[in-house]
């Protein structure tokens, strides 16, 4: 069964493909393949963080959208020049008090003005989702039995005291 | 104080429709003990050695007379007749029911209260110094930049997910009645070098595992960036704090690891890109907060004596229990919970209705909570002192020891912790019948007492100037004694006198203590300057030259 997210506040089906830390062959083989048909050069392809490090230069060539998976500990600076490049970067909650990755799409979306998808993947439930959409995010891989339901948790609460990600930056902190 | 507008109001009860509906899921089981764990933590609810343990938001120690009824009325309706007063300024109540917490939570929302972030890896409450706005010598008032920081601290999107908890204290007296600088940031009101009032920031205190004092980061901050400042604190350390290791996630950590030079230089180069954002305080903002803090309607008055002519027990709870107030006429009074058999802190709920009712008759319907765990009543005419006391006397609320020997800050210890590795509550009971003597006691004069059932330090005992710290010894509970520690603008650790002792041995233990004391002070001098002066090595040798009678 294909996995479903929620994307834009909808429940979508994912046509994004993980790919493995180095399981898959290297780039270069596939590339040389592009003649044939039914070849995956335009898979949308989430690759690992430390294999893009790696193999960056040969993605360039790759023609379907290009992902990468960031880690907590992992630096957003280092896929800075990247940013152009990437249609999505899905960040990793590895467990459920895990919060770097909060930073790190404010970071992406304030500091350097990332607007493709921000997908929060591993740990994640409804409870996390407001918050989650005011750092930045606008996928989120659900446990399958929330997926219908979890869009209520974008509207928890009906004011916020900080500026927000989700409502494009407002310009102001709030006033009264 | 801070009223709440339609926005305030709203967020709370949304936060109490959210958590009726995790309860729920969890009780359904469709949410796991470790994912529920993250949430009801942020509702200030542990689950405790007897039962969940609930603590309740009190927003910098300030409390209105409608809300301490509501207190009162919870201890009684869901709890066991009494709540207990922490040394961050809020309440708990160790016997609530799992599933009536949301309506708590509910009761909670009627009079602008909640539970929100007073525990777990998030922004705590953000305390202060609880004479703010009457203390003669105060440079500004703190509450207002407390209530800007409440309300950026309140659901951060992005710092609701911390490496360990974040606690944040504020004062604006040269007097630190506060413990700021055992805080994981302190913020200090100064002059700046042109004149206006700014902020110096400290980070990287704490006590627990690691007590260590905080350091400077910045001397002086222009108001209008406190905020973008704190975000460029917290984003450093959301991001590069440890979370590996339970035990070395504090900030202290991370400021001592980096240094704190190069922790400066993080944090500076994170504001340098956002303080021009929409962090920016505006004057308008801060002009609209401050006027939730205006001074309340003091009448003319000339300062008097109210002892003139009344016995020795007013006199003596005038002098210990009441502190200058900088409008004449006028006095602060604490409302001492340090009763002798009674657990420090503890309040019953027909106390805190009483409390509320005399603080609507003597004192603008305001009731503060000091981070002593005692309570303040800020604004009472000296004339009506003696009534006052009278009313106390009789509900048990005055007993004459404020900031001596028996006015101890401690944590609930083994009776009510899961975490405690030795009881507290009985020593205090201990150490009350053994100076029970108030005339020793007030010739003792200014001493700080302070004492943890275990190395997570909730009684803050490094920084009393007597220290005593529960600890595990083969499945008895033993004490070791520390000297020398100050919570205040001169922050100090206590130094271990040596092998820990038994619980039988604790009064005795300090009664040497305090005996060494007496014999070298000084005139005028306090016990921790006497230790100050002559070191710790007279205090241990009379502690252990010869064994004390159990």
């Amino acid at each position: 069964m294909p996995r479903r997210l929620l994307r834009d506040r909808r429940v979508a089906v994912d046509e994004w493909r993980y790919l493995d830390d180095a399981a898959e062959p290297a780039i270069p083989v596939q590339l040389a393949n592009t003649a044939d048909a039914g070849d995956s050069s335009r898979d949308a392809l989430i690759v690992p963080f430390e294999r893009w490090l790696r193999e960056r230069e040969s993605w360039h060539a790759h023609k379907g959208r290009l992902g990468v998976l960031l880690g907590p500990a992992q630096a957003v600076l280092d896929l800075v020049v990247d940013l152009p490049r990437l249609s999505l970067i899905a960040v990793q909650f590895p467990s459920p008090g895990e919060g770097r990755g909060y930073s790190h799409a404010r970071q992406l979306r304030e500091r350097w003005k990332f607007t493709g998808e921000l997908r929060a993947v591993g740990c994640v439930r409804q409870d996390q989702l407001f918050f989650l959409a005011r750092c930045g995010f606008t996928a989120f891989e659900l446990p399958e039995a929330e997926i219908e339901s979890a869009g209520a948790a974008f509207t928890t609460f009906s004011a916020e005291y900080q500026v927000s990600n989700d409502a494009g930056l407002a310009g102001t902190l709030r006033h009264r | 104080m801070y009223r709440y507008d339609a926005i305030d109001s709203a967020l709370v009860d949304e936060r109490v429709t959210q958590f009726r509906d995790q309860t729920r899921r969890f009780l359904a089981g469709e949410l796991s003990e470790d994912e529920f764990r993250h949430l009801r933590l942020r509702n200030g609810l542990y689950i405790q050695r007897h039962a969940p343990m609930l603590r309740v938001a009190i927003p910098y120690g300030l409390l209105s007379s409608k809300q301490l009824r509501m207190l009162g009325n919870i201890a009684r309706r869901y709890d066991r007749g009494y709540g207990h007063v922490t040394t961050r300024q809020n309440i708990q109540y160790n016997w609530p029911k799992l599933e009536q917490v949301p309506d708590i939570l509910a009761d909670l929302a009627t009079v602008e209260m909640h539970a929100i972030q007073t525990s777990g890896n998030c922004i705590r409450n953000v305390t202060s110094d609880h004479l703010a706005g009457i203390t003669p010598n105060e440079l500004e008032d703190p509450r207002p930049w407390c209530e800007i920081i409440r309300q950026w601290s309140t659901f951060h999107p992005e710092f609701s997910y911390l490496p360990r908890k974040f606690k944040i204290a504020i004062t604006g007296a040269p007097q630190d009645r506060a413990a700021s600088l055992v805080h994981d940031v302190g913020v200090h009101i100064v002059r700046g070098p042109g004149g206006d009032l700014g902020f110096e920031i400290l980070a990287g205190g704490g006590l627990g595992r690691t007590p260590i004092i905080g350091q400077v980061v910045r001397e002086f901050l222009p108001r209008e960036h406190l905020l973008s400042y704190l975000e460029a604190i917290l984003r450093v350390y959301n991001l590069e704090g440890r979370r590996d290791n339970l035990t070395k996630a504090r900030i202290k950590i991370l400021v001592r690891s980096l240094g704190i030079d190069e922790f400066r230089r993080r944090v500076e180069a994170e504001w340098a890109r956002i303080k021009h954002t929409a962090l920016l305080l505006q004057d308008s903002e801060i002009a609209r907060v401050r006027q939730f803090f205006t001074p309340p309607a003091y009448r003319s008055l000339a300062d008097s004596d109210p002892t003139v002519g009344r016995d020795t027990a007013f006199r003596a709870w005038y002098r210990y229990n009441t502190h200058a107030h900088k409008i004449p006429g006028y006095r602060a009074v604490f409302i001492s919970l340090k009763k002798a058999a009674v657990a420090p802190g503890d309040v019953t709920d027909w106390q805190m209705e009483l409390l509320a009712d005399l603080a609507d008759r003597h004192s603008f319907g305001e009731i503060r909570v000091t981070h002593t765990q005692n309570l303040l009543l800020a604004d009472v005419e000296q004339s009506a002192t003696f009534e006052l006391w009278q009313t106390l006397d009789r509900a048990g609320l005055a007993t004459p020891n404020i900031g001596t020997l028996t006015d101890m800050i401690c944590c609930p210890g083994l009776d009510y912790c899961s975490l405690a590795n030795a009881g507290s509550i009985d020593v205090a009971k201990l150490i009350n019948e053994r100076f029970d003597d108030y005339d020793y006691l007030y010739d003792l004069g200014e001493l700080d007492l302070k004492m943890s059932g275990c190395m997570n330090a909730c009684g803050h005992h490094h920084i009393g100037h007597i220290g005593i710290l529960g600890v595990d010894k083969g499945g008895e509970e033993w004490y070791q004694i520390t000297i020398g520690g100050s919570a205040g603008a001169d922050a100090s650790l206590g130094t271990v006198i040596g092998p820990s002792v038994a619980k039988s041995e604790v009064a005795d233990t300090i009664a040497r203590l305090l005996a060494v004391y007496v014999q070298r002070r000084g005139p005028e001098e306090r016990f921790l300057d006497t230790v100050r002066r002559i070191g710790v090595k007279p205090f241990k040798e009379s502690v252990y030259a010869t064994p004390v009678a159990a």
